[in-house]
């Protein structure tokens, strides 16, 4: 088991040698910092814009397989993933907004699986019931609404109570704001201000989770094992639980790795909604503002998160499937 | 749930005759009409392509029309859909962001998915190097963060952006590749079923089986994997325009007007409904239409809550 995984993260890491040097040399194809400069206002002098931006291996005068080399010699050599246009170490930028996006993904990416989780199991055992076609309805719409619309209008609902009830209740600007000095009050202003991102993120998590988890419970009540457990004297509730459930999580936790892994890119709507300072809202600022080592370092962060989701996916199937765990595998998808 | 394969008898028979045989098209069809979410689907679908195509005569004011009377108008009178800060008319930008959604969101998966019949049935009907190049290439593919390069690409240049042919090429490109596994893996178990192997000890090309024999029967899987291909790539779109990623300025995408809408969405809250629901109706037909396909073709799936 322990050769399969080494020879995987190796074969992982190539990939990711090999995406981010591509996403380089388009960042540097594409993006033109030098229009930066050159729209400032009174103009600058060529010759400092040409010093300023050579300075920050940013030039296009530069060959490309010149910079390329400068740029690659320093992450190898000390871990230095270059300097904004204007300014700024991409390293600490990147370092200080991964948690931005940890803290805003966490909560509502683990309650959305989990709710996702439980309605979906639930709707299984109760095959085209009432509630089973209303929460597929649900679901339906929960996947077909983009996630810059719920977030939207969540925000309407939201400034409506605050509004209409006279407290300011719900908060969506940033992830902190002015708060009392009594206990807990941090905590609680925290708390505020990711109520709507975590209700959006739930709502979106739920929906997708619950079609992929009443699919699986499907299968899994229809199958011999369970019938068996039913023939053995078990209730129908217990053999679904402790027999259907078991087997019908461990495709979900893969889908949950890789699912958690991408939206800290994907969750760009949300942070930009909200006003978190995070990944997603890097990304975007990044390319907008003709920022070749952002974009190439978000790219990068990217690439991690996939091939970190692809590995912790292969490791919760280790840790949940015992066919896995004792070497039968057969085929992989 | 479960169907004997292979038959196409439906239980419908008048009582004491015998079965009545249908042909697969009149079986097909009659499993998704059974359903009613997705005929629904089939009908928004119809009527928003309808509007799109027809709409713009029909109205009096043009994609670029300013009407002088009327800044930032709520819905009525001659504006069902209000009108901008400038004077434009929402339900013509509406109707011309939907055409946009529409044609990108068709294009992009035809062409997604047949890449993906493509690389997945020849990858796995030859094998070899073939097969290892094709799932490195896709796992590559999948590594590379999608939405950042296409928004680098049609965003980054200073001139700009670029044109929507460049945007459903980028589009397709990052679009095909887990739907390339399934077909691998369907066409990995059809390879050696004695159809194929008939055909390949008559003597026929490689090429020749894979279209001829391989790909028609997984095309239950193709025509799904493309329906919901288009619901993909319409919302992708519109994700990128919503951060003014890859739309030329006189034209608009629906996901522009949201982003300009978003803004001002306590204030004037037209600007936001109108293509809101353009959007949410197309991509949830769309995704019925999905999901109906998949219980007609597909009846083992379980997939979705319709009656089989």
């Amino acid at each position: 088991m322990g050769r399969y995984l080494l020879r995987r993260s190796l074969n992982y890491a190539l990939l990711l040698l090999v995406a981010v040097n591509l996403s380089y040399l388009l960042a540097a194809t594409q993006l033109d910092p030098r229009a930066l400069y050159e729209v400032s206002n009174p103009p600058l002098d060529p010759v400092a814009i040409e010093n300023n931006l050579r300075s920050r291996n940013l030039s296009d005068r530069v060959p490309l397989g010149e910079r390329w080399l400068t740029w690659a010699s320093d992450i190898a050599l000390r871990w230095d993933w270059g300097e904004s246009p204007r300014g700024g170490d991409v390293g600490e930028e990147v370092e200080r907004r991964i948690w931005v996006s940890v803290r805003l993904i966490a909560l509502g990416s683990v309650l959305g699986a989990a709710a996702g989780v439980a309605i979906g199991a639930w709707t299984a055992t109760r095959q085209y019931g009432v509630a089973d076609r209303g929460f597929t309805f649900l679901a339906l719409l929960g996947l077909s609404v983009p996630s810059f619309v719920v977030a939207s209008v969540l925000q309407v609902v939201a400034t409506w109570i605050n509004d209409t009830s006279g407290v300011r209740f719900f908060e969506f600007v940033g992830e902190t704001g002015l708060h009392g000095e009594h206990f807990g009050a941090a905590l609680l202003d925290r708390l505020q201000h990711l109520l709507l991102p975590t209700v959006a993120l739930t709502l979106l998590g739920a929906a997708f989770f619950s079609r992929i988890q009443r699919n699986l419970m499907l299968d899994a009540l229809g199958s011999d094992f369970v019938r068996t457990a039913r023939a053995k004297g078990l209730t129908r509730a217990a053999a679904a639980r402790r027999h259907a459930l078991r087997t019908a999580l461990i495709p979900t936790a893969t889908y949950f790795a890789f699912g958690v892994a991408t939206l800290f890119v994907g969750s760009a709507f949300m942070e930009i909604i909200f006003s978190f300072h995070g990944m997603g809202q890097y990304a975007v600022s990044t390319i907008l503002g003709q920022d070749v080592h952002g974009a190439v370092a978000v790219a990068a962060f990217g690439g991690v998160c996939v091939l970190g989701g692809a590995l912790l996916a292969d490791l919760l199937v280790v840790a949940l499937d015992p066919r896995v765990r004792s070497g039968r595998r057969d085929g992989d998808g | 749930m479960v169907e004997p394969a292979g038959t196409a008898i439906e239980s419908g028979a008048p009582a004491g005759g015998p079965p009545r045989r249908e042909s697969r098209r009149r079986l097909l069809l009659r499993r998704f009409l059974r359903n009613r979410t997705a005929v629904l689907g089939v009908i928004v679908v119809a009527v928003l392509v309808t509007f799109a195509v027809v709409g713009p005569s029909l109205s009096p004011w043009g994609v670029e029309d300013v009407d002088r009377g009327a800044f930032l108008q709520p819905p009525g009178g001659s504006h069902p859909f209000g009108t901008t800060q400038a004077g434009r008319d929402m339900l013509a930008l509406t109707l011309h962001g939907l055409q946009r959604s529409l044609v990108i969101g068709f294009a992009v998966a035809l062409l997604s998915t047949a890449i993906a019949a493509l690389v997945g049935a020849f990858a796995a009907y030859y094998g070899g190097w073939l097969e290892r190049v094709s799932l490195w290439v896709i796992d590559l593919l999948l590594v590379i963060p999608a939405f950042l390069l296409i928004a680098l690409v049609v965003g980054g240049g200073g001139e700009g952006g670029s044109s929507t042919v460049l945007l459903v090429l980028l589009l397709a490109l990052f679009g095909w590749m887990l739907p390339a596994r399934v077909v691998r893996s369907l066409t990995q178990s059809i390879r050696e079923r004695e159809y194929v192997l008939a055909a390949r000890f008559m003597g026929l090309s490689g090429p020749r089986i894979v279209f001829r024999h391989i790909l028609p029967n997984i095309a239950s899987l193709l025509v799904i994997d493309a329906t919901l291909n288009v619901s993909g790539a319409i919302l992708a779109e519109t994700g990128l325009a919503y951060f003014g990623f890859g739309v030329q300025p006189p034209g608009t995408s629906l996901g522009t007007l949201l982003g300009e809408g978003a803004r001002q969405l306590h204030s004037f809250p037209w600007l936001f409904a109108g293509p809101a629901v353009t959007l949410v109706l197309l991509i949830l037909g769309v995704n019925a239409i999905g999901d109906g396909l998949r219980d007609a073709l597909d009846p083992g799936s379980g997939a979705s809550g319709a009656v089989t």
